[in-house]
């Protein structure tokens, strides 16, 4: 009897996190088009030097602050509205047509509650050269373990 | 796809010895575990090397990651089950701050220990992303990484083989 409660309990706080008011806006929502790779994202960087696009990590601090990628700057999280407004305000008096790119890598794709957001709000601008960069599993897999580099 | 996170696991670990890249932090498996030593969310001194003879689940996570808060609730139960054989549970947020942390483990009622991370203790353990859980066995030594979206029952037998090894 203890086992079944228990069963039920994990099942019932299982379910309560599933369907938790903190669900993530679905990056696959992000058209094909709009997305770039991490070995398109790096030969971009190697080849453009000082015309590489604007790059923005709108995640987590304690990951853009433990290690990010070269030239990035901090502009989230865009899962919460005040991530949102900084994204905006960084964005806002810069020429419509800039290239720029958002990323997290804060977990698997599809459940990154970060890069869709941030994604649809430079749409919205009217930004008309943004790009996701599409990571996978985490920004540690996708870019760390290729050996892309990193700053801190 | 969660099935081949422990063969992804090891791929990552090879990978940047391959590519001359960060392969410190990548290859922990079979080497000691990075101390930790800080006040947990209800302000009580928690210290790795205490948990020595016991096996410890070490899971990385935060309040924003979906998939975290569906481990959490099972490593609650596995706490409860096998905690008379010697595990211990210690959770580790990457959350950037800790009241929203401390909400999310009162309203989960989480019952193990939290601290909360910083960039030196992540670099030390490689997270770049959660979750990521790490098992070590009762010498203290890392014997198995997952990241992602883990295959549970995977992660409880490698859990079930550290807790019937002998603690000398």
């Amino acid at each position: 009897m203890k086992t079944l409660r228990l069963h039920l309990l994990s099942a019932a706080l299982l379910l309560l996190v599933a369907v938790s008011p903190l669900r993530a806006q679905h990056a696959d929502a992000i058209p094909r088009d709009q997305l770039i790779e991490p070995a398109a994202l790096h030969q971009e960087l190697e080849r453009h030097g000082g015309q590489a696009p604007l790059i923005l990590q709108v995640g987590s601090r304690m990951l853009f602050d433990q290690a990010h990628i070269p030239g990035a700057e901090y502009a989230g999280p865009a899962s919460q509205p005040a991530g949102l407004a900084a994204l905006r305000a960084r964005v806002e008096s810069l020429p419509r047509n800039r290239w720029i790119v958002v990323y997290c890598g804060c977990c698997p794709w599809e459940r990154c509650p970060n890069i869709e957001p941030a994604w649809r709000l430079l749409h919205s601008m009217g930004f008309t050269h943004v790009r996701a960069l599409h990571i996978t599993n985490n920004f540690g897999a996708a870019w760390v373990a290729a050996g892309y580099g990193v700053e801190k | 796809m969660p099935r081949l996170w422990p063969a992804l696991t090891l791929a990552a670990a090879l990978l940047p010895a391959l590519c001359g890249g960060r392969a410190q932090a990548a290859t922990l498996v079979g080497h000691p575990a990075p101390e930790i030593a800080r006040a947990d969310l209800h302000q009580t001194q928690v210290r790795l090397r205490d948990f020595r003879g016991r096996v410890v689940l070490l899971n990385f996570w935060a309040t924003w990651c979906g998939p975290c808060r569906v481990e959490m609730p099972r490593f609650m139960q596995w706490q409860r089950q096998y905690g008379p054989r010697g595990l211990r549970v210690l959770g580790v947020s990457i959350d950037d701050s800790a009241p929203p942390v401390r909400e999310f483990a009162a309203k989960l009622r989480v019952d193990y220990p939290i601290v909360m991370s910083d960039p030196k203790l992540g670099d030390r353990y490689g997270i770049f992303g959660v979750p990521v859980t790490f098992l070590i066995d009762r010498h203290g030594i890392i014997r198995a990484r997952f990241d992602g979206e883990s295959d549970p029952a995977a992660m409880e037998r490698t859990m079930q083989k550290l807790l019937a090894a002998p603690a000398n």
